[in-house]
């Protein structure tokens, strides 16, 4: 046993979390008593302890699981163990709750742990969605219907559509610019196991005295200040996600920039690996801004700062402008790794070069610095000074012409094309279709007397998730579909597949559709009765809504199936010519046994003899190299 | 090349899709009721919007469609690949350039619209809008009473006179929401914001409380009501008789949240 305490693992983790919540109400105690709480009974307060337990808790999880060993080990100058890479590969499926450093491994733990978030998330929109399904309903109460739809929304944008795409990211990039891992593989395992602790703290909140963070995503100061305790838990959740993200994004541009296979120059990169290379940018410039907005609502409750108190000076909105300078850019990182997965599907599945794709990758870059210059479009009804709407809706309309140009040249890849209508090309044809329609709501909102009507109603709620589910969520389905014979080396059922799309997309546009009508009408969002004439349409939504729910089930279905005893794939089963499609299904632990040199662009389909990559005579045993370069895995 | 043929029928389609859109757009029922000169001109430009919209959309789904059923994979094409074409820089530039002169044409109207909507008119009467979780309550000054300031849990308002409201917070953020008026904006503890709005039509109207303010949030409605100017003086002055008692419990709360 004393071992097993010592060995990183889940049991030095449950230790050292005891310790940590001892450490909390001792520290907190000593703070109190030493500022004047004279009686005791005030020395212990649950709030204190909670605020400092949340920090310390998970801190001593990621250390007691061993995510901080190497550096610990190097800081006390000890022997460290070098990176042999031994650890790589996963043997079973108890290889996937453990520190691991293989990108393959860690993809999979990020898109499984991402996808159970989903469920979670969906599962807590059908809760809302049957207190809403009329008017007046007594299913949950006031507090607990504005925890479902704020613990809904950071769930899934933090715990799902933020780490899902690194998730991708993780398994595929490595393997397109042809790199035997990731460049801080560490860092990597590390940034995964921050996901399960933000995960777990913000379902946690439903268990907090006074019940879960109840004042949306947005947690807009003052009112989230002086909310009760489960508050603490987003403020110190997302620290965490943000974390996770910013650690990922580090580790993916310098992934990208310098470990490039021979050949692999920058307008050879497959459009995913553009995609994820704009979207990192944007995660390091922004995701900072909001742990700073957290952190102030954070001293603000614990230690009254005063950040936002007006009648102390603070500045109410100066909240916002903090907040949406993350938190409108964190909307490009939501779906830019959408469309990189979409322009390999196109091109892959019409069987042509992507239309433009010099255009295809400056759009991006276009996007990512345009995205900085638009985010107090969230903030035309917020008492902002007026003339800053002005530039704020040309920017925004002005960032609709590079997505314009992503859409236009999808198309034009497909025209003339040999489709292959299989489930991943429907969920990229689909996510056009409505990503479409979510756009053309959002240049709407760029118009500020409209924007002016119907900020903050169910049109918006209809309009991001247009962009979320019917755009990200679509790229995320047409990516599983189109990874998971590489990732496990198995074929997933094409007829449900189809199913599954088929009641998605109709499931969507049932309900978030008529959504646009009640917030034109006078719906507000985040309310948990209406007036009785909105009764008949959000009965209406309610009934669709499940409908969406039950098709994701036959997803869920599909994949564990598949996953579990489905026809073996080839290894390269759509043909496609990136590097990742040349190595066996899964790829081999090291991913390339044979080193791959670039030399032509990523979708030359239809190019007589075009190819991506070549791949050089088997490796000659290695003469010179450093104590266990490459090594087989010792197990 | 698909046909000739099959490309006059997708136009063909597009052109009707887009036809039977626009005329949907005008029969669906959008709005609440218009009570304002502003949510004339607030309607134009959402109509104008979704006439924009429509061919776009519609040109997106057409050409999806018809790669669908032109381009797909036949039985024994499994080995086929398209032609290589890479791109086309005339059509790249055409579909850069005509997208950004008809946004910026769009949001140059908005601001026209934007602009018409907040203008200061010869006119104006003030109201005082202050909200507390979870409640509205109203103050109408001196000017308007021409005595001592009125307080009021009733929104009464003139028809057709420029009524600019200053809105106050006393806890946190809410917003004040007309949606008859089609405008909106921000109730922030610290600072005064404003909006003006012409009603123009006589009713009684929901006031909705527009950002999420707590446990209450979707109950903070109130009503307000737009009757003719001899009406509202008259309501005025009724309320001017029995002001002393409701004057004087607002304002001692009023002090103690201060």
């Amino acid at each position: 046993m004393a071992a097993r305490l010592r060995a990183p693992g889940f049991y030095r983790a449950g230790l050292l979390m005891v310790g940590a919540l001892l450490f909390a109400a001792a520290l907190t105690w000593i703070v109190r008593m030493a500022t004047g709480h004279t009686t005791y009974q005030h020395y212990l307060s649950p709030n204190a302890i909670l605020t400092v337990a949340l920090l310390a808790v998970p801190l001593a999880f990621l250390v007691g699981i061993g995510g901080f060993d190497y550096w610990f080990y190097w800081a006390l100058g000890k022997p460290t163990r070098p990176e042999d890479h031994s650890g790589h590969g996963a043997y079973s499926w108890k290889d996937y709750f453990r520190i691991n450093t293989d990108h393959k491994v860690i993809g999979v733990q990020y898109l499984v742990n991402s996808f159970f978030f989903l469920l979670v998330g969906g599962l807590l929109a059908m809760l809302m969605r049957a207190q809403l399904a009329q008017p007046g309903s007594h299913f949950v109460d006031a507090n607990t219907f504005n925890g479902l739809f704020s613990v809904h929304a950071t769930l899934l944008i933090f715990l799902f559509m933020v780490p899902v795409f690194a998730g991708f990211g993780n398994y595929v990039i490595p393997l397109m610019i042809g790199a035997p891992d990731m460049a801080f593989p560490r860092l990597n395992a590390l940034s995964f196991w921050l996901l399960p602790v933000a995960g777990m703290m913000m379902l946690g909140s439903f268990f907090a005295p006074g019940g879960a963070f109840a004042d949306g995503w947005t947690a807009y100061a003052p009112l989230s200040v002086n909310a009760p305790i489960g508050q603490t838990f987003f403020s110190i959740g997302v620290q965490f996600a943000g974390a996770s993200s910013i650690m990922t994004a580090l580790n993916f541009l310098v992934t990208i920039i310098t470990m490039r296979a021979p050949g692999m120059s920058f307008f050879r990169m497959p459009l995913l690996v553009w995609a994820n290379f704009a979207t990192s940018l944007l995660v390091v410039i922004a995701t900072p801004f909001i742990a700073a907005s957290q952190f102030f609502v954070l001293l603000d409750r614990a230690l009254g700062f005063n950040f936002f108190n007006a009648a102390k000076g603070g500045d109410v909105l100066m909240y916002q402008h903090v907040f949406w300078f993350y938190s409108h850019p964190a909307v490009y990182i939501m779906i830019l790794p959408g469309f990189g997965i979409i322009s390999e599907i196109i091109a892959v599945k019409s069987r042509k070069p992507i239309f433009g794709y010099r255009m295809m990758a400056f759009s991006l870059l276009a996007i990512v610095g345009l995205g900085f210059t638009v985010w107090a479009h969230h903030m035309f009804t917020s008492g902002m000074a007026s003339w800053i709407r002005i530039p704020m809706a040309i920017t925004t309309a002005i960032i609709a012409v590079p997505t314009g140009i992503k859409v236009f040249s999808w198309l034009a890849t497909l025209w003339r094309g040999v489709l292959h209508l299989d489930t991943a090309m429907l969920f990229a044809l689909g996510f056009i279709t409505t990503f479409t329609m979510g756009g053309i709501s959002g240049i709407m909102l760029a118009m500020v007397p409209f924007d002016i009507h119907v900020s903050a109603t169910y049109f918006i709620v209809a309009h991001i998730h247009y962009v979320l589910f019917g755009g990200s969520l679509m790229t995320i389905f047409a990516g599983v579909y189109y990874w998971f014979p590489k990732m496990t080396g198995r074929m997933c059922d094409e007829r449900l597949g189809k199913w599954h799309f088929w009641t998605t997309f109709v499931f969507v546009n049932l309900t978030f559709g008529p959504m646009h009508i009640l917030g034109l009408q006078g719906m507000p969002r985040r309310v948990s009765t209406y007036a009785s004439q909105f009764a008949g349409m959000n009965l209406f939504i309610s009934i669709a809504s499940f409908g969406l729910g039950l098709s994701t089930l036959i997803f869920v279905y599909n994949i564990v199936t598949s996953w579990r005893g489905g026809p073996r794939s080839v290894a390269n089963p759509w043909r496609g010519m990136t590097l990742e499609w040349q190595v066996s299904s899964p790829p081999p632990v090291f991913n390339f046994d044979r080193l791959p040199t670039v030399v032509g662009g990523p979708y030359e389909y239809g190019v007589p003899g075009a190819v991506h990559g070549i791949f050089g005579p088997a490796p000659a045993p290695v003469v010179g190299a450093g104590a266990g370069m490459v090594r087989a895995p010792s197990e | 090349m698909p046909s000739r043929r099959a490309i006059g029928v997708a136009v063909a389609a597009a052109v009707i899709a887009t036809a039977i859109g626009i005329a949907i757009s005008f029969a669906i029922h959008w709005f609440p009721a218009q009570a304002s000169k502003q949510a004339h001109e607030t309607d134009t430009l959402y109509h104008v919007l979704v006439i924009a919209s429509i061919p776009i959309f519609v040109i997106v789904t057409t050409v999806i469609l018809f790669s669908v059923w032109q381009f797909r994979m036949r039985p024994g094409e499994e080995l086929k690949d398209g032609p290589p074409i890479h791109g086309n820089t005339r059509l790249e530039v055409f579909w850069t350039a005509i997208p950004t002169v008809l946004l910026l044409s769009l949001v140059g109207y908005s601001f026209v619209v934007l602009h018409n909507n907040e203008k200061k008119p010869a006119r104006e009467i003030q109201i005082e809008v202050t909200g507390q979780q979870f409640i509205w309550s109203y103050q109408y000054p001196s000017a308007l009473t021409g005595g001592p300031p009125i307080n009021s849990y009733q929104l009464y308002v003139p028809d057709g006179v420029s009524v600019q409201f200053n809105l106050h917070s006393k806890d946190v953020i809410h917003a004040f929401w007309v949606p008859a008026f089609r405008i909106q904006e921000d109730v922030v503890p610290g600072i005064t914001t404003h909006w003006r709005a012409t009603p123009d039509r006589l009713g009684s109207y929901p006031v909705v409380c527009n950002l999420l303010c707590g446990l209450g949030h979707s109950l903070m409605r109130s009503t307000v009501h737009v009757v003719t100017p001899a009406r509202f003086q008259a309501w005025i002055a009724s309320q001017r008789a029995t002001a002393g008692a409701g004057a004087g419990t607002s304002s001692a709360a009023g002090g103690a949240s201060g």
